[in-house]
């Protein structure tokens, strides 16, 4: 068993584009249900426009690739109006519901093969990283995101952070995105717009009593928090490709269970707590089958590699049950806690 | 500014009326007027008030039995419910089909029967949130602090005086749960102070409130009328109406029944059999049968 | 009598409704035609065919074709008369129909003696063990046959029906739970599972003639699990006055973890329980149904009517009802309301448990995931019909079950489960407290 071989695998998703990713998406979640209270159970279809968004805007558009993530982030944003407007005034328990049916609808129609022009349907998009006048792809030019790449290629870092000039740059522009979500999104909580919306998130008839536009409020909430789960899904395309199949509502429950192991109610916490995830989830994606290949696990590597999410699911129980408030958060600031 | 009205006797405002005493009489001075509201629950009307105005810079309560409509009505007028018809302005101005948030910006600002205090918010927080004037609260400002920086230190202050008035000063870092019922409602009147309001809607201010508190409360009531706010408040309590309100409402089954000066509202044979029950001067032991008190000739 | 502000909160939500169906379905004016030689290349297995005159093949013919759970598909033949259409599950039947309308004038799909129909436009085909089925229409001088469009709206009714009252079975326990303890359970996936699951497994053990002793067992088993999940999870949680957010989300991390542990132990494939895929048979026009369809409504219906008395006329049912209505209430009435919850669950359970035979049956096929699929549609149900009331649920069910079936005759057959979530959303705006319930229990 290569217990160094697991270990370092583990580790290096610490700063793995795809933990980048969940952590701008958790963020999000942060903003809508830690500071806001709103029940956003439909993250992945806004990380799915985002991650649409961005390849249908280089491969049908062909805009460049800065351009096209603007799409992708217009895209999210017409979806939390969409769904904002008529939705906000509900109940907690109901705007949970709305949410998942409203990502599912989203997922359903991208992998529909009523629009596989745009979509690709079931095979997803692929090709627009390029680099640019490839075989796979001759069409995208050097507009593709690989190629504004400034780094020589070669390998560079150490294990267990050993990766090629593509990752790093992704890496890198996955790091400044994600700073600049943390520190605007620090910025707005600590400021008075941020007590009007913790305000909201207790009592929004308090919050109405005393003259502040409610509904205003929470619909900025549901709009920058929808644009920082795009950045997520935008953080996915620049890795690979796209597929709805991704964009599931597991995972929205996998954000969740990132946002709830940090805090649901801090800055950083989805970061620590994406981080947490990833790591857990590596290393027990790959310590189970390993044992079962060794013979010292009573089932198989395929039932091996179960196990991590049966881990996960049982985890979040006892994580909102035993502390709601994760790792860093507080818990008498909840207000979902009794 | 501290509170200088003595606990005896307050100066009762007179003259308010126009025109003979009856339900709906107009007023001298109304801030508030209201016409044919009307609320419908399926088969029951939950309020119909034919007409009813509210003077300036008096205390007005609002009484009558549990169900009379008091607290819907309160609702309607603050916008947190919408009438079936009827029409009523602040001010002059009309305030249907206006948003709840919208109302209190113009000035008429309302406290709830359960107390709303933000309890995961600290108490100065609590009061910061009140202000009406903090830029900062827009998202754009928000991300820029040297944008609002200043009115918070100024809002700080201001909310920092008003809560050395109401002895909540040393508490201002604590949350807001961790005080006494009858302390989150002194923090409710005291956050409500921040907007500025004109008129100020107390929905049974002293519900569940110790009696030491309850002086304090009237003293900080008396006060909002004499800095020159309208108070209109509900209570059950019969000593305090009779103790601070200047004019007395009554509401039965939705409808306005009765309108005056305490004493005389009081004094109403329609008002006792309906709401005040006619022994409610006597001591309810006597009234039961189960004491007997020495007899006392009635004074007119 | 609607005031000026309520009808302009109504027409705002209208406009979002109307703005959010526009863009759904005004960009299908963009998709390309959903017609083409060889469809759903991506699905696993294989149809394939050939429609000749006389040894000259027809090229442009439409061929239409539906299978259990839903399946739809339209392929046209290419210049040498060929189809090929993927589907999704091997060792189960197909109805494959050629319309002739897109046949060349004057010519019609002549009967075939091998074909048992009497319109011989329509075939049966199997897909054996091997995932492919390949097939042939002849073309010749005949009578053509007319499906009507009236006959394709009855048997998606039947079908809608059908799927309905499966629905209902897991619906109302849902319904009842959230209505006693107000929790929206998203586990209830799982319930309906385990009874797929367990008849699987005790069959697997018991052998296949045992099928008839299986099914009771492993509703019993069912009611089991709901017990056990109840008394060790959701009483003492309830008795720790937790908040219904972290109760909902309990109920994502456990169908997380048991939707998992039922891959473990069936892996990603998908079963069969014996009986499936049978034949169907002709009752008028070209509406179809099997054997197996027909008892499942048949029993549905009788267990719905036995749960309805129950929950009228007996004691606990209306103790059900009353802490429904007011827990405070109803305990201190004397009422013993933990009891009653139990019960609840274990009925919930035992209908979910059912539920899932019979999806089983009809998608078909047992699948670790196949409960989740529904579940939103379950939601859907008890949501149209009125959350937390049991004849709410069950009207609600047989709604989406003969919306999803129906919006296939209008909407590509891959987005019908669209059309039913679109219904929740929107009964959510303007009608949230379902068809038969009372506005007060909004929030």
């Amino acid at each position: 068993m290569d217990f160094f071989g697991i270990f370092t695998s583990s580790i290096s998703f610490i700063i793995a584009p795809t933990t980048i990713a969940y952590a701008l998406a958790t963020l999000g979640l942060a903003l809508h249900f830690g500071f806001g209270g709103l029940l956003n159970m439909g993250m992945a279809g806004f990380m799915a426009l985002g991650a649409y968004g961005y390849a249908i805007g280089i491969l049908s558009f062909g805009l460049p690739w800065y351009l096209a993530a603007f799409v992708g982030i217009a895209a999210s944003i017409v979806f939390a109006l969409i769904l904002g407007i008529p939705t906000l005034r509900l109940r907690g328990d109901y705007l949970a519901i709305v949410t998942i049916a409203a990502a599912e609808i989203v997922r359903l129609m991208l992998l529909s093969s009523a629009f596989g022009g745009l979509t690709g349907s079931a095979d997803g998009l692929s090709g627009f990283n390029g680099p640019g006048g490839t075989v796979t792809n001759p069409t995208v030019g050097a507009g593709g995101f690989n190629d504004s790449n400034p780094i020589p290629p070669g390998e560079y870092g150490f294990v267990p952070f050993l990766d090629n000039e593509r990752t790093w740059y992704l890496r890198i522009v996955g790091f400044i995105i994600l700073g600049l979500a943390i520190f605007i999104v620090w910025r707005l909580v600590n400021s008075p717009w941020g007590r009007v919306i913790k305000g909201i998130r207790e009592d929004e008839d308090a919050v109405r009593s005393l003259g502040k536009n409610v509904f205003a409020y929470k619909m900025q909430a549901l709009i920058i928090g929808g644009v920082l789960g795009a950045l997520g899904g935008l953080m996915l395309a620049f890795s690979t490709n796209v597929n709805s199949s991704v964009y599931v509502t597991s995972l929205t429950f996998f954000l969740w269970t990132a946002l709830l192991l940090g805090g649901a109610a801090t800055v950083f916490g989805p970061l620590a707590g994406s981080i947490i995830f990833w790591v857990l989830q590596a290393f027990l994606g790959l310590i189970f089958p390993a044992l079962a290949e060794a013979g010292l696990m009573p089932f198989t590597t395929i039932q091996a590699a179960q196990i991590k999410y049966i881990i996960v699911g049982f985890a979040l129980v006892l994580l909102v049950v035993f502390r709601p408030q994760g790792l860093f958060g507080n818990k008498k600031e909840l207000t979902f806690v009794k | 500014m501290s509170s200088n009205v003595s606990s005896s006797s307050p100066v009762k405002s007179t003259g308010l009326h126009v025109g003979a005493i009856k339900p709906g009489v107009a007023k001298k001075d109304p801030i508030l007027v209201a016409d044919g509201v009307r609320r419908q629950f399926g088969g029951l009307v939950a309020v119909d008030v034919e007409h009813v105005e509210i003077p300036r810079n008096a205390i007005t309560a609002l009484i009558g039995p549990n169900g009379a409509g008091k607290t819907t009505f309160f609702n309607l007028l603050t916008g947190f419910d919408q009438p079936n018809e009827g029409s009523w302005s602040f001010n002059g101005k009309s305030l249907a089909k206006v948003s709840a948030f919208k109302v209190a910006r113009m000035g008429l600002i309302r406290t709830f029967q359960l107390t709303k205090a933000l309890g995961l918010l600290t108490v100065m927080d609590n009061m910061k949130l009140g202000s009406t004037e903090q830029k900062g609260e827009n998202l754009s400002s928000s991300l820029f602090p040297f944008v609002w920086k200043k009115k918070e230190t100024e809002i700080e202050a201001k909310a920092l005086e008003i809560l050395t008035r109401f002895k909540l000063d040393s508490k201002r870092d604590d949350f807001a749960a961790s005080l006494s019922g009858g302390q989150r409602k002194l923090l409710e009147m005291a956050r409500a102070l921040m907007t500025n309001p004109e008129l100020v809607m107390l929905d049974e201010p002293m519900a569940g409130v110790n009696p030491a508190l309850t002086q304090s409360l009237l003293d900080h009531i008396l006060n909002l009328k004499n800095e020159g706010m309208t108070v209109l408040f509900v209570e059950h309590d019969m000593q305090m109406v009779r103790h601070i309100a200047d004019w007395v409402i009554v509401m039965a089954e939705g409808k306005v029944v009765a309108e005056g000066a305490p004493d005389e509202v009081m004094k109403n044979p329609a008002v006792i059999d309906a709401y005040l029950g006619s022994h409610q001067d006597i001591d309810l032991g006597a009234v039961t049968g189960r004491i007997t008190l020495p007899k006392i000739s009635k004074e007119k | 009598m609607r005031t000026m502000s309520t009808m302009r909160r109504n027409a705002s939500r209208l406009a979002s409704a109307v703005g959010a169906f526009v863009l759904a379905f005004g960009v299908l004016g963009l998709a390309s035609p959903a017609q083409a030689d060889v469809v759903n290349p991506e699905m696993p297995y294989k149809i394939s065919g050939n429609v000749q005159n006389k040894g000259e093949p027809i090229a442009g013919v439409t061929i239409n074709l539906a299978g259990g759970g839903g399946y739809a598909a339209t392929v046209m033949t290419d210049a040498e008369g060929k189809f090929t259409a993927g589907v999704p599950e091997k060792e189960a039947d197909y109805t494959v129909t050629v319309d002739e309308t897109t046949l060349p004038d004057g010519v019609a799909v002549i009967d075939n003696p091998a074909t048992e129909f009497v319109e011989a436009n329509v075939q049966t085909v199997t897909v054996g063990p091997g995932g492919r089925a390949a097939m042939n229409f002849f073309i010749g001088q005949g009578e053509r046959h007319v499906t009507s469009m009236f006959d394709q709206v009855v048997q998606r009714l039947i079908s809608g029906l059908n799927f309905g009252l499966m629905l209902a079975l897991a619906s109302v326990g849902l319904s009842l739970i959230y209505g006693t303890t107000g929790i929206s359970n998203f586990a209830h996936a799982e319930l309906v599972t385990f009874g797929a699951i367990a008849t699987f497994g005790l069959v697997a053990v018991m052998g296949e003639g045992l099928l008839w002793l299986a099914i009771p067992i492993a509703l019993i088993l069912s009611g089991v699990l709901g017990w056990g999940v109840d008394a060790a999870l959701w009483a003492p949680l309830r008795r720790r006055g937790m908040g219904l957010v972290q109760l909902m989300i309990v109920s994502i991390g456990l169908s997380l973890g048991i939707r998992y542990t039922y891959q473990f132990f069936i892996g990603g494939k998908t079963e069969q329980l014996p009986g499936s895929g049978a034949e169907r048979f002709n009752l008028f026009g070209s509406v179809s149904l099997s054997m197996i369809d027909i008892v499942s409504m048949g029993v549905s219906v009788l267990i719905i009517i036995a749960f309805a008395w129950w929950l009228s006329a007996s004691k606990i049912g209306k103790a059900t009802r009353a802490i429904s209505d007011n827990p405070s209430l109803a305990a201190s009435s004397g009422i013993d309301v933990d009891g009653v919850v139990r019960i609840v669950w274990i009925i919930g359970s035992v209908l979910a448990g059912f539920s899932g035979i019979l999806w089983a049956y009809f998608r078909p096929g047992i699948r670790w995931d196949m409960g989740g699929q529904i579940l939103l549609l379950i939601f859907a149900a008890t949501t149209l019909g009125g959350l937390g009331t049991a004849y709410g649920a069950l009207v609600g069910s047989l709604i989406v079950g003969i919306l999803v079936e129906g919006s296939s005759l209008f909407i590509p057959s891959d987005l019908k489960y669209v059309g039913a979530l679109v219904v929740l959303i929107g009964i959510l705006l303007f009608r949230p407290q379902g068809i038969l319930g009372r506005k007060e229990r909004v929030g």
